[in-house]
């Protein structure tokens, strides 16, 4: 039966005449073959993308997932009173007056001793160069335990110290013996005496909770930097941004969507919303330095202007999103409200924004997370600076500087030691983490309140 | 009294209001609340927003500008002869005000008594002394002049404070009282409110505008500011880009913009054809399956900050191209590159193109693929033939807009081109952006009236001219295309 | 008028379509049921039946347009010559060559007139030559009685012509590949009643040459247009015979009931 029509006759002059709809002609096979790349192209495009995601967030899991375990020193110390606490009396007032160093120098010596009581051969090492795999932090540690809990005194703890950064790097793969070789400040001699402490149990990697709490260390201890500045910055500005957008733009959306005549007026106003929507944000910085900081006197750093630049830059999102979900209620509702004589506003209020609410909420969640990762505005307000000290409890502490997570990632990949990426990634995997969490919730909202009409 | 104390009684005001407006339309018809025009709850409404809004809205523009006046009165206190030469009225303005807030922190730390600082203000080693053991370093000597210019300065703010505690107060309290006196049961409550409220609404979605006057106003006048100090010539025509912290800097726009046009391309190159054939893909061919999976997880890249793309370009990206490229091509020997920024960029514009690109595929009507297919076109050859055409005036505008972000991203570009302005063509060369300038501009140390670093509002305003053109061309295209099939 | 038909109808007798026991599902939707049909050659045969009722869709199984409805799904027998289109080795490709189809809205390519028809020819490659499409694009215009109305601007966009024109030129796109069957899905309903007797007549005109379906809701149209006429309900197909039968003198109460407009 293949062959049945290769004997009609072809019935114009131009008719590829006769082939059979079976056995493809060879310009069939050739644009079927055309079809199978242009497909394969295309799959290859969407793979293309698959990877790039799997890629970019594989590298960045890789390099940072390692920053929240730590290597510490655990090191078993007396705290003698006739050192900490002369006057005997256990006032941390008093015993501020022994400083970091007091608190040092009783460090090394319980070091030393306590690699002497275990036989490790120390070599040629110096108690300076032996105390040197400790962090510069370490003493000060210590030090805060004590003040804050005087009944230490006189008591032999075990003290989780954290070990240098490159111990630590050492113990993660990011230190070799050959480069500590070329390292002026760790040798060799050093590592081998880590491997020595960790064999006997004195050096163990483990979580480490400080890389959530404590706020950023100087370029030379980043053992001890973490996030715990940029994570209250952060959030400080997310409260001001919340507090701010969600009723600006709720209120300009009602307007424009439901009360302004369509005139030139409301027409400016929606050109500008879509080209605010698109200045890139960088230029949102250069007027928040222009405009909070110059000229309205506001501090630099602060988590105020920081929300203030991120609620100028949010407000587009919420208010598309809002009205979109204003549009989305039935017109026959806002007629029943009318109709039992309820006002304009009265149907807005008690009855379209009401059913608008959970659309309205998504969008803000989802600009929020927008505004969580932004960093290039923050960077102009000297959000970059280095600040150690927490701010204050709202509302004085939006005037103090702060950091963000975003920029305190910029931050550290500003510094020399590497020690430092790896913390930057880390604080990048904190930073996904709560975008993804504020994304589940926009879904999870989305799902719980699907419309009801 | 500060302006926090004074929100603080403003709220007070507006509870109380409330309940009183409320209590005595009640009272006025013997608490039958049908006798009112509107709910009692209304007139309770009008008292509160009157005291309270007024009020409101005369503290915040006091508080924007009073800093200004004060600044503008102390400026003229300045003499010609106060500015040390290399220096200038801007710079001496902000010792004063330094100096001001040194003298406000030594009293209210309780260090000194405002007699003991009187005393002091003559004798400004004493002075400089007390200021710098209070955390205020001055690096040059005060000049009696100085020091008397910031206690006048501290003189007037004090005063500005008291007035506007005053002003505040009287505005609340007098609304309060007039609305509270219009409550009446025959007095149109609810109308008032709700005109009220729509004048709010208003204000409300009037801050879209007002903030790209602030954007226009801030650039505009700060760009201005920096051809009086270096001229526009240069700036627009010179080849060269070296600040130099003594002057005699050349801060020619080329090298920046061609970087950044550079960057841009090269991340339009990934970009487009990845994100048209991957939106086709999805929209032409995929199974439902692949679709539900692909399409979010290629939107998941939209979504990440573009912090992580610019770690992920200075870690992995940049090292990856330097060492497999770069070095065995002989290229360069740099990890910061235009390609490192421009691949990593396009990555970030693949969702954004193609879900553009998506959604103008789908504005293509079904009848004409039909058509195409009855004729025995393939499903390629309808695409490319049929729908791509028809498609292509919104494709072009979905690329403008992917154009106009690329040109003003900026951490991917901070993290991964470099900073050496350079007018060169290969690739692998470490090059900058006018982003990445602004952000070092403004970001150093250098002060902040010189031509170095106001240049970055000449960079910004440029920046921003552009993008607004791309954006508003690219808008007008789309919604050409868009009413084309509707 | 009846009667002349009649003494046509005795030149027209091989089936160039046969279809036996064909059904249609979208998805859980039995869309047709059970449908037999032989569609002669160089005939015109109208699909007549109130909205819904199957007519569109089985034209569409004629070319295998339904494959592009991811839903659908087409269980039967379908023969043009004697070959099965529905075998898995057919390429709807090469099918839909040879089965043109023209549909209920007119839609021209957003490209010049030119292009338009020169599109099937094109991607079929019929032509050897810039002067054989040229001769091609021409003849086809003439066929679907446009050249006269636009020579002059072949190089105008195909969607700036008025809406009969556009539904010819569509005509003369379908045409331009020399396919044996011409599938129309309700051609005119988009049209005013000039262009309706316009592309009435050329419907008239090209059943010289192909075998023409024609799906519509309008029976006077079926009745001026064709020469065979089947009546789909429900997805059934009720009845099918020559024209004049069917309207004057139907079998089935439902056709009579249709064609007196109490169904509909």
């Amino acid at each position: 039966m293949t062959d049945l029509s290769a004997a009609a006759p072809s019935s114009s002059p131009h008719h590829r005449g006769g082939a059979s709809l079976i056995a493809p002609d060879a310009r069939t096979q050739a644009r079927n073959a055309a079809e199978r790349r242009f497909r394969r192209f295309g799959l290859s495009a969407v793979l293309l993308g698959l990877v790039a995601l799997v890629v970019l967030l594989a590298s960045v899991l890789g390099n940072g997932v390692s920053a929240f375990r730590q290597t510490y020193v655990i090191l078993p110390v007396t705290l003698e009173a006739s050192v900490l606490d002369k006057a005997g009396n256990r006032n941390p007032d008093e015993m501020k007056k022994v400083t970091t160093l007091g608190y040092g120098k009783l460090m090394q010596e319980a070091l030393i001793a306590a690699l002497a009581e275990r036989g490790i051969d120390t070599g040629d090492l110096k108690p300076k160069e032996i105390m040197a795999l400790l962090s510069k932090e370490a003493p000060a540690d210590l030090r805060d335990a004590v003040l804050a809990d005087p009944s230490l005194i006189g008591q032999s703890i075990a003290f989780p110290a954290f070990a240098t950064s490159r111990v630590d790097g050492y113990f993660k793969g990011r230190v070799t013996m050959d480069s500590a070789a070329r390292d002026a400040n760790i040798s060799p001699a050093q590592l081998q005496l880590a491997d020595a402490m960790r064999a006997a149990g004195l050096i163990e990697t483990r979580l480490n909770p400080g890389f959530l709490t404590r706020p950023d260390a100087s370029e030379l201890r980043p053992e001890a930097a973490g996030l715990g500045v940029a994570i209250l910055g952060s959030a400080y500005m997310m409260l001001v941004v919340l507090v701010l957008s969600l009723p600006i733009g709720v209120a300009a959306s009602i307007y424009l969507e439901e009360l302004a005549p369509k005139n030139r007026w409301t027409d400016l106003i929606e050109i500008n919303i879509a080209n605010l929507a698109a200045v890139p944000s960088i230029v949102f910085g250069i007027l928040a330095l222009a405009l909070f900081i110059n000229i309205a006197g506001l501090p630099q750093s602060a988590p105020i202007v920081g929300g203030l630049v991120l609620t100028l830059m949010t407000l587009p999102t919420i208010i598309i999103a809002t009205r979109a979900s204003l549009k989305a209620v039935p017109p026959s509702i806002r007629d029943a409200a009318l109709g039992v004589g309820a006002s304009r506003m009265q149907t807005i209020f008690h009855h379209v924004l009401p059913l608008a609410m959970p659309g309205i909420l998504t969008g803000t969640i989802l600009g929020l997370a927008r505004a969580l990762g932004e960093s290039a505005p923050l960077l102009l307000i000297g959000m970059v600076a280095f600040v150690r000290d927490f701010p204050a409890a709202p509302p004085a502490g939006f005037f103090d500087p702060a950091s963000a997570l975003p920029v305190q990632v910029y931050s550290w990949t500003q510094r020399a030691d590497p020690a430092f990426a790896e913390r930057a990634s880390g604080a990048i995997i904190v930073l996904l983490v709560f975008l993804l969490s504020m994304n589940a919730l926009a879904i999870l909202l989305r799902r719980r309140f699907e419309r009801r009409w | 009294m500060n302006a926090g104390l004074l929100l603080l009684l403003l709220a007070g005001l507006g509870a109380l209001g409330f309940l009183a407006g409320r209590a005595r339309a009640l009272s006025l018809v013997r608490g039958d609340a049908r006798g009112l025009h509107s709910l009692p709850g209304y007139y309770g409404q009008t008292v509160a927003l009157f005291a309270v809004v007024p009020a409101f809205l005369l503290l915040l523009g006091w508080l924007l500008l009073q800093p200004v006046l004060v600044e503008r009165s102390i400026t003229a206190m300045i003499l010609p002869a106060d500015i040390a030469s290399g220096s200038s009225r801007e710079l001496v303005m902000a010792d004063v005000r330094r100096i001001a807030e040194g003298m406000e922190r030594l009293v209210a730390t309780g260090a000194l008594n405002e007699g003991e600082l009187a005393a002091l203000v003559p004798q400004p080693d004493l002075l400089k002394d007390r200021l710098s053991a209070a955390g205020v370093a001055l690096a040059a000597p005060i000049q009696p002049h100085i020091a008397e210019a910031a206690t006048a300065w501290r003189a007037e703010m004090a005063l500005g404070q008291g007035l506007m505690a005053l002003s505040v107060l009287a505005v609340a309290v007098t609304g309060f009282l007039w609305s509270l006196w219009r409550v009446a049961p025959g007095f149109r409550a609810r109308n008032v409110v709700e005109r009220f409220i729509r004048w709010m609404l208003i204000a409300a979605s009037s801050i879209a505008i007002l903030t790209t006057i602030g954007i226009i106003f801030s650039l505009v006048f700060e760009s201005w500011h920096f051809f009086q100090l270096y001229p526009a010539r240069d700036f627009f025509l010179s080849l060269t880009w070296s600040p130099k912290f003594g002057g005699g800097s050349d801060l020619g726009i080329w090298p920046l913009l061609w970087g950044t046009l550079y960057v841009s391309f090269i991340a339009l190159l990934v970009a487009v054809p990845v994100g048209l054939m991957a939106a086709i893909y999805l929209s032409e061919y995929a199974t439902p399956a692949l679709r539900a999976v692909a399409k979010p997880a290629i939107e998941v890249l939209a979504g990440i900050p573009s912090i992580v793309y610019g770690l992920f370009a200075l870690m992995t990206v940049g090292p990856f191209l330097r060492d497999w490229f770069a070095r065995p091509m002989g290229l360069g020997d740099s990890s910061s590159s235009v390609m490192t920024a421009g691949v990593v960029m396009g990555i970030m514009l693949i969702p954004y193109v193609s879900s553009l690109s998506d959604d103008i595929i789908n504005a293509v009507p079904q009848s004409l693929r039909d058509g195409s297919y009855g004729l025995g076109a393939t499903q390629s050859e309808t695409i490319r033939q049929v729908v791509f055409p028809a498609a292509l005036p919104g494709i072009v505008g979905a690329i403008l807009m992917a154009a106009s972000r690329a040109i003003g991203e900026t951490m991917i570009v901070v993290l991964g081109a470099g900073a050496a302005a350079r007018l060169d063509l290969n690739p692998f060369e470490a090059m900058t952006t006018v982003t990445v300038k602004i952000v070092s501009q403004l970001t150093g140390d250098t002060e902040f009236a010189s031509p170095e670093t106001l240049v970055a509002f000449a960079l910004g305003l440029t920046l921003f001219v552009f993008t607004l053109g791309l954006n508003i061309l690219a808008l007008g295209i789309v919604r050409k295309y868009r009413e084309q099939y509707e | 008028m009846n009667d002349m038909r009649l003494t046509e109808r005795a030149v027209t007798q091989t089936a160039k379509i046969t279809a036996r026991g064909v059904q249609v599902h979208y998805g859980t939707n039995h869309a047709l049921k059970d449908v037999d049909v032989d569609i002669l050659d160089k005939t015109v045969t109208a699909f007549i039946g109130p909205s819904g009722c199957g007519k569109s869709t089985f034209l569409r199984c004629l070319n295998r347009m339904n494959d592009t409805v991811a839903s659908a799904r087409v269980t039967g027998k379908i023969e043009m010559d004697g070959q099965d289109i529905y075998d898995p080795r057919v390429d709807p490709v090469q099918l839909r060559a040879k089965v043109g189809m023209v549909f209920q809205k007119p839609n021209p390519f957003p490209k010049s007139i030119y292009d338009n028809v020169a599109y099937g020819p094109k991607i079929h490659g019929l032509a050897r030559g810039k002067a054989e499409l040229d001769q091609i694009v021409e003849t086809s215009l003439k066929k679907a009685a446009l050249w006269n109305e636009v020579k002059d601007r072949l190089s105008a966009p195909g969607t700036g012509l008025s809406g009969g024109q556009q539904q010819r030129l569509c005509i003369a796109r379908a045409v331009a590949t020399s396919p044996e069957v011409l599938l129309m899905d309700e051609p005119c309903s988009a049209l005013d009643p000039i262009a309706t007797a316009q592309v009435e007549e050329l419907i008239d005109e090209l059943r010289a040459q192909f075998s023409v379906v024609i799906v519509t809701h309008s029976m006077q149209q079926a009745a001026r247009v064709s020469q065979r006429t089947a009546f789909f309900h429900l997805g059934h197909l009720v009845e099918y015979g020559e024209t004049g039968h069917i309207f004057t003198n139907p079998t089935d109460p439902r056709t009579e009931a249709y064609i007196t407009g109490r169904i509909g």
